[in-house]
């Protein structure tokens, strides 16, 4: 373990707050050309309808229009927008615009025009024909329905994934680990519990934006608001069929992500709109469309069946889920697999365990990445499911989860199963103090005082529930980050990383741990991220991989460059490199020394002349859990069943914070995140397919008045294989809230809520339900 | 038509057409620190000081701003930076497209409650939306602002 972490673990702040709060020009939009073309989407007024004839003529004669898009005139190619790696674990079943439309929102076609205005009465100029078909809207009535969502030929899978669109669906997996229903029988104690997960919005506040220009040689240049740059360009490349290196994509500060940015949205439009008329072209979703044109989490139905022995022994766990992705394919089968993948892991001690299930289309808005990717759906199953299992064993629920869940250096042959879409690695939990979380967790909430529910007097009452979790730090041998130090000439160094900030901080972290590792400050260390042109590369923000992955390649990079300049220190100090020490900013043998700024400058101008510049790579063998546990003590007025949350209590074990405020944030934000799905958000639709809670007004986001108290601690854990032992922490704090708010809710009323989110009128219906 | 009015203490005069609002009028002559966000008045990134008073820009009539002061934060950067600072100390900075709408916000808050109690400070900002930071180290920092000098 390192000691006396100067830079790491320290207290390091934002390197961009300042300008962002001071208004900088600094977000995707700022930087489109003035002048340039302004694109607008004619979106489906059906939920699945194939488009008989479209006629652009009127638009495209409005004066000021300057290109219209319809699937006949943009390249026909089946991809994934998914914004994965290469390749693609979802299935090609997108075409950039085509002649079917499969949900209220989908994409038409596409005008260009000198303003805003012209653009939008163009749109009004399009005639559509559409030849409209009966949808499916209930995702568990899409299996083998007479109504098939994608019936066109050309799409595919990438490698088998059980993509069968002749049946709805887009794809499906099985795993079994024992012999589930024979152990299940064996068992003392079986319970068996089913939830539903609602839709969920990104919500995040800048709106899905890019603009394009060509440069000064013929090339595209984008500026986007997205989450993988990289991924970005290479699917742009094959699906327009123009060279990779002809394609430039930079990724500025990025007004929040959340998964919600992983997938394409603006850019293959702007990018036609440019290539075809040769101008600028930008375009921006309006907030309606942001909600009912991009993506949502996915909504699943999960029912767990878990078998103990009276002395609280979980010996089987079975769970079988049903995910709805909506009208395309994007991340399907990834999301699904984590239900299980990274949640059932928890419970390491069982004999038996199944996962299975199938990914259904429906004409709904797609779904796709959100933070938390299938584990906070999982958890809300999972952890809902052992406190009705702890309830039958009439054991106290803490007790039964620190006897049965993960420690440290044990394992999972759920690991070496499932992975990101393929099969899995094997892999030993090195740190794994969730026993601490757990018991620290209790403390923090004074659990034992007030479990499981207490009367305050005045009509209120409150109760206590909790929940675990854990969730990943990448994908092993899949997502690799690079990074590139180079040395000024005056001994300051310039950082470029593939890595992307999407307001997470990465920016900062990785400096830190250059920062760290060579023995200086953040100030000397200039970054520069994700711009495909001069930025190594990177998978992008996904997978909770950025401090792990990118940071290891950052650490890597910055142990390499100290070794660089040892060597050139020890050729001017005329010593052996090992006599050489550096503090960071001289090098010194017992009798000579030379500055770190002497040197860069004798290196840049003087004698042996050269840019010292040194680029690394790396890629996860293993993709270490961070873990949690997560307490809430919840006030219910007894009469309207309105609750809030009086104290919210996270106890991670991320491994070493690399800062600790960041990582504060990232937890303090998932939790209230995943707080909006277990008791505000909901994506309503009528019973047309379209959907209702398309805007702020009507989508309640947690303001100011949802939050009261969070308490997060770190536990003091180090991850061997992690950046100065760090682990991740981007997604693990949304995934407790809704079985935590689900448990609390039990241990007041006794009533299991088992779909979300939790609201005041379900409680009260249950509670009715019970007393009858 | 034309609309003259003062932007950070400048009298300036910008073609507008009468449906246009605020807004889109100030990004499009280049005072990008405007974030928009919604377009609906609901998520206060776009908030502006008009005649002092905070106002959703992307809800107001260009038209509606003749004569008067406007202010964005380009014409408060030392508060803004100072703010920034608290926010910086407290870990309160994530994406920043909410940061100058509560720049604003609490910069106004500041100006006519400087001793706002904790619940008059969650009801003053309770229509500038955060999706990053679940509010608790921007409470902090606030907190911090208004006690600041």
């Amino acid at each position: 373990m390192r000691k006396n972490l100067k830079v790491v673990n320290n207290k390091t702040h934002s390197l961009d707050g300042e300008a962002l709060m001071m208004g900088r020009k600094s977000y995707s939009d700022d930087y489109a050309e003035p002048n340039s073309l302004v694109c607008k989407m004619l979106r489906s007024p059906h939920a699945f309808a194939r488009i008989k004839n479209i006629d652009t003529s009127k638009a495209e004669a409005l004066n000021g229009v300057k290109c219209v898009l319809t699937y006949k005139n943009v390249p026909h190619v089946a991809m994934s927008r998914a914004g994965q790696g290469d390749p693609a674990p979802s299935p090609m079943d997108k075409f950039i615009l085509d002649e079917y439309v499969r949900f209220v929102g989908d994409e038409v076609a596409c005008v260009a025009a000198i303003n805003e205005r012209i653009a939008e009465e163009a749109l009004k100029l399009i005639e559509v024909e559409y030849e409209v078909y009966k949808p499916v809207l209930d995702f568990e009535k899409a299996y083998e329905n007479e109504t098939v969502i994608h019936p066109e030929d050309g799409i595919k899978q990438a490698f088998e994934m059980g993509f069968d669109p002749k049946k709805n669906v887009a794809a499906s997996y099985d795993m079994e680990v024992g012999n589930v229903e024979k152990v299940l029988k064996e068992c003392d104690v079986v319970i068996e519990h089913t939830v539903k997960t609602q839709a969920q919005a990104h919500g995040m506040l800048e709106p899905h934006v890019s603009n394009a220009r060509l440069d000064e040689h013929n090339r595209l240049v984008i500026y986007t608001s997205t989450q993988t740059p990289f991924h970005v360009r290479r699917i742009m490349s094959r699906t327009l069929g123009l060279p990779l290196n002809k394609i430039r994509i930079i990724k500025p500060r990025v007004g929040g992500g959340f998964g919600g940015k992983q997938q394409f949205h603006c850019e293959f439009f702007v990018a036609l709109v440019t290539l075809k008329t040769g101008l600028p072209a930008k375009m921006q979703y309006t907030r309606q469309e942001v909600f009912a044109s991009s993506y949502t989490r996915h909504p699943m139905k999960i029912s767990m069946k878990i078998g103990a022995s009276k002395d609280g022994r979980i010996k089987a766990i079975d769970c079988h889920t049903l995910s709805d992705t909506g009208a395309y394919g994007e991340h399907a089968l990834t999301v699904f697999m984590i239900v299980g993948s990274k949640v059932l892991p928890l419970y390491n001690k069982v004999d038996a365990v199944r996962f299975g299930g199938r990914v259904l289309y429906t004409n709904k808005v797609p779904a796709g990445a959100y933070r938390g990717y299938g584990a906070i759906q999982g958890n809300y199953g999972l952890e809902t499911a052992i406190d009705k299992l702890a309830e039958a064993l009439h054991m106290d629920p803490i007790e039964l989860r620190l006897k049965n869940s993960m420690k440290e250096k044990e394992t999972s042959p759920i690991f070496e199963i499932m992975g990101e879409g393929t099969k899995g690695t094997a892999m030993i939990m090195e740190s794994c103090k969730l026993d601490y979380c757990i018991k620290r967790g209790a403390e923090l909430i004074d659990w034992y005082k007030k479990y499981p529910v207490k009367d305050m007097g005045n009509n209120k009452v409150r109760s206590v529930g909790m929940a675990i979790a854990m969730q990943g730090s990448g994908i092993p041998f899949m997502d690799m980050g690079a990074a590139t130090i180079k040395l000024n000439d005056d001994g300051t160094y310039m950082l470029t990383v593939g890595a992307t900030d999407i307001g997470q901080g990465s920016d900062t972290v990785m400096a830190q741990i250059v920062a760290e590792e060579l023995m200086t400050t953040v100030d000397k260390i200039t970054i520069y991220s994700s711009d495909t042109d001069l930025t190594p590369f990177d998978v992008g923000a996904y997978a909770s991989s950025t401090t792990y992955v990118s940071g290891n390649a950052a650490w890597k990079t910055a142990i390499k460059m100290r070794e660089r300049l040892i060597k050139e220190a020890a050729k001017v100090l005329e010593a052996h490199t090992y006599d050489v020490e550096f503090d960071g900013v001289k090098f010194t043998t017992k009798d000579k020394e030379i500055t770190l700024k002497d040197l860069a400058h004798r290196l840049t101008y003087v004698k042996d002349m050269q840019q010292i510049s040194v680029t690394e790579s790396y890629f996860g063998h293993v993709s270490p859990p961070p873990f949690m546990s997560a307490y809430a003590e919840v006030e219910f007025d007894k009469e309207t069943y309105e609750f809030k949350v009086i104290e919210y209590v996270a106890v991670v074990d991320c491994g070493t914070t690399i800062n600790p405020m960041l990582a504060r944030g990232q937890v303090e934000g998932g939790l209230v995140q995943g707080l909006g799905m277990a008791a505000y958000e909901d994506v309503l639709y009528n019973s047309n397919g379209k959907m209702l809670s398309d805007s702020f007004l009507y989508y309640h986001l947690p303001t100011t008045k949802e939050v009261n108290k969070i308490t997060v601690e770190f536990a003091d854990s180090y991850e061997e294989t992690g950046p100065f032992g760090a682990k991740s922490v981007g997604e693990i704090g949304i995934d407790t809230p809704p079985a935590v708010i689900a448990n609390a809710v039990y241990n007041a009323f006794g009533v299991r809520i088992t779909s979300l989110p939790i609201t005041p009128e379900k409680i009260m219906k249950a509670v009715k339900e019970k007393n009858k | 038509m034309t609309l003259t009015c003062y932007v950070n203490g400048v009298l300036r005069t910008f073609d507008v057409t009468p449906d246009e609002y605020l807004a889109d009028t100030l990004r499009r002559n280049g005072f990008f620190s405007v974030r928009e966000g919604c377009n609906e008045s609901a998520c206060g990134a776009c908030t502006v000081l008009l005649d002092d008073k905070p106002v959703l820009s992307c809800s107001i009539l260009s038209a509606k701003a003749e004569g008067k002061h406007i202010t964005t934060v380009d014409g408060i950067q030392d508060e803004a930076k100072k703010l920034s600072h608290c926010f910086a100390e407290e870990g309160a900075d994530q994406c920043g497209y909410c940061n100058v709408g509560f720049a604003l916000t609490v910069y106004s808050l500041k100006k006519h409650n400087k001793n706002a109690t904790d619940e008059e400070i969650k009801e003053y900002i309770v229509g500038n939306l955060c999706r990053c930071t679940g509010y608790q180290s921007q409470l902090k920092a606030i907190k911090a602002y208004l006690k600041g000098e």
